[in-house]
């Protein structure tokens, strides 16, 4: 697939949709940039308006306003068969009356492509995803996992330049989907075609992405690189959705948010803020060094999880906290006295909003 | 426990009594048919083959013979195409699915009497009384509503995402039609094209009423037959049609079952 090794860029420019019989927009005027060939997630809880944009780009549901533009052109206006996009469903959605191979071929008769080479790019398409054996199965014979794997094939055969993605592993249990990741991150960089990923487990979003678009009500909260959006989440909202998070809320003024039981060392501008440290972040004990912040609590509860451990605690501000920690620093107890410190460059801080309470 | 086995003992008893009764009237015209004498004495005390011989070549049982073949198989094709685009009607529409359901099988519930009256009466205006239209059209009335119940069923259990993947993979809503709803939807439109077919096949209420001497069908001709003359010819007549519906219903049967096997 050589002279496709460039994906579309898909930009999406005001983008609106009100559906019938309600008020408030499921999709508020947003603006998105996917660049040719990069994997963009759509991440953001039920509801959040990210299925509704990847709809709108398959062409299945009408926009209220607002362009769609596939390499510069609008499409917004196409029906879904013209547009020449892949495209997998969380329910795989492979035509039951057909076997494997005829499913794959189906695009490729559809754009009147001769049966040579039918045959052929068939049975490469079917290689790629490692069910050249199975082509003569029925889906029904298929287990879940070679059913999408049937169904992405059939995505990529016709060679679109963007291939969108719906919850492709919603419906998967969990050492299918860790096995299905792998095989869309290297089909992925394969074809070095544009991936637009919809999910909301952020576990996935993490491992996959090169971008993510954090959806919430309608919005887009924050879009940048996993590393971007965990490091230095820009909402409260964010942090939380993403990982876990340890959370203050109070007052900075001159570098010191003002939590009205502590007085915590921080970056950020004046004002109602909401401090996020991340619980690898936090270690039990304090070294004294005076680049830290320190909190004095009671262990609540210590989870071991091999790696790592999760231990729970409760701020003397009566606040919960979590720490992780490695297996082998030193070990605590549930009911312990404990220091919890954390490097002040570590902490990031967030301007509150009046919407940013949270609830995941 | 001993009171439920019993309980089900008798229920078989019950079943298999009901079943009788329902089956041996209809099955004693088979050995009447083979008589070898001209009447209708039960049993017969001499077999033959005659009434099939007067049957197949007398020309007015041939002709309804024939005009009831050619008028099911036209009735078929038309209301399957009908009830079928009327199912996807009643099932993908958002408003007024349940009003259009209703008026779409309510030939099964308006008596047959009453139907065949009010086409008697349209019909007479329009000079469609005896008439190949006319038959054609009072029979898809009446074989309509199989279809539409037929393929409602199976087309209320069809993923739609299916047709949002054809879409994505470059098929217009008629190609998506023809290669994939419609071929996973067949065993539905089968079963009730062919219980269409047996509708059109073995009805006589409204068609005593829409006939002509000079078109009849094979029932209206058993129905003179049997009130204007004696002749043992109706009894292989009678098998035939028996034959010909309980094979076309074996065959819906065996459409249906094919269903779940996919």
């Amino acid at each position: 697939m050589s002279d496709n090794t460039t994906g579309a860029s898909i930009e999406v420019a005001g983008l609106t949709k009100v559906f019938k019989n309600t008020t408030r927009p499921a999709v508020d005027a947003i603006d998105l940039d996917v660049r040719p060939g990069e994997f963009m997630t759509l991440l953001g809880p039920s509801g959040s308006g990210k299925t509704t944009v990847l709809n709108m780009i398959a062409g299945f549901e009408d926009v209220t306003e607002g362009r769609i533009l596939l390499d510069g052109q609008d499409i917004a206006q196409r029906p879904p068969y013209k547009r020449n996009l892949g495209m997998v469903f969380q329910d795989y959605a492979l035509f039951p009356h057909m076997t494997a191979a005829e499913n794959v071929a189906f695009p490729l008769q559809r754009r009147k492509i001769g049966r040579e080479e039918t045959t052929r790019r068939v049975a490469e398409a079917l290689d790629v995803v490692r069910l050249g054996q199975h082509g003569d199965r029925l889906p029904s014979q298929l287990s879940g996992g070679q059913q999408q794997r049937v169904a992405l094939a059939r995505a990529i055969v016709f060679r679109p330049r963007a291939l969108l993605l719906d919850e492709p592993l919603g419906a998967l249990d969990k050492r299918l989907r860790d096995s299905l990741q792998l095989e869309i991150s290297r089909l992925h960089s394969e074809l070095g075609i544009t991936f637009v990923f919809v999910t909301h487990d952020q576990e996935e979003a993490l491992a996959l992405s090169d971008r993510i678009a954090v959806f919430r009500d309608g919005h887009i909260e924050q879009v940048g690189t996993p590393t971007d959006l965990y490091e230095t989440p820009a909402s409260h909202f964010v942090a939380t959705f993403l990982g876990d998070s340890n959370v203050f809320t109070g007052t900075v003024r001159d570098g010191v948010l003002d939590t009205g039981e502590s007085e915590l060392r921080c970056s950020g501008p004046d004002g109602p803020s909401t401090l996020i440290v991340r619980p690898e972040r936090m270690t039990i004990g304090h070294n004294g060094s005076s680049g830290q912040n320190r909190l004095t609590g009671t262990v609540t509860d210590v989870v071991y999880q091999g790696a790592f451990r999760r231990i729970h605690v409760r701020f003397d501000s009566g606040r919960p906290g979590m720490i992780r920690d490695g297996t082998d620093a030193p070990s605590v107890t549930a009911g312990e006295r404990v220091d919890v410190s954390w490097d002040v460059a570590h902490g990031v801080v967030v301007a509150d909003r009046d919407d940013a309470v949270v609830t995941t | 426990m001993t009171g439920s086995t019993k309980l089900r003992r008798i229920l078989t008893v019950f079943a298999v009594l009901i079943a009788i009764w329902l089956v041996v009237p209809v099955l004693i015209v088979i050995p009447i048919s083979f008589s070898g004498e001209n009447s209708f004495a039960f049993p017969p005390s001499s077999w033959g083959v005659g009434h099939y011989v007067t049957f197949f070549t007398e020309q007015s049982w041939l002709t309804s013979l024939l005009v009831s073949l050619q008028l099911a198989v036209i009735v078929t094709l038309i209301a399957t195409v009908l009830g079928t685009m009327a199912a996807f009607a009643i099932v993908r529409a958002t408003r007024g699915s349940g009003a259009m359901e209703r008026f779409f099988t309510a030939p099964l519930i308006v008596p047959g009497i009453v139907i065949a009256v009010a086409l008697y009466v349209a019909f007479l205006q329009w000079g469609l009384i005896g008439t190949a239209t006319g038959f054609i059209a009072a029979h898809t009335v009446l074989s309509l509503p199989f279809v539409v119940v037929n393929v409602a069923n199976v087309l209320r259990g069809y993923d739609r995402t299916l047709d949002r993947a054809a879409a994505m993979l470059g098929a217009s809503p008629w190609t998506t039609f023809r290669t994939v709803t419609l071929p996973i939807i067949r065993p539905g439109v089968l079963s009730g094209a062919l219980f269409a077919f047996v509708t059109s096949f073995d009805e006589v209420v409204v068609s005593l009423f829409v006939q002509s001497p000079q078109l009849q069908t094979l029932p209206v001709r058993m129905f003179t037959s049997i009130t204007n003359e004696v002749d043992p010819t109706i009894a292989a007549a009678s098998t035939v049609v028996l034959v010909v519906s309980t094979l076309v219903l074996g065959m819906a049967s065996l459409t249906r079952r094919s269903k779940t096997n996919v």
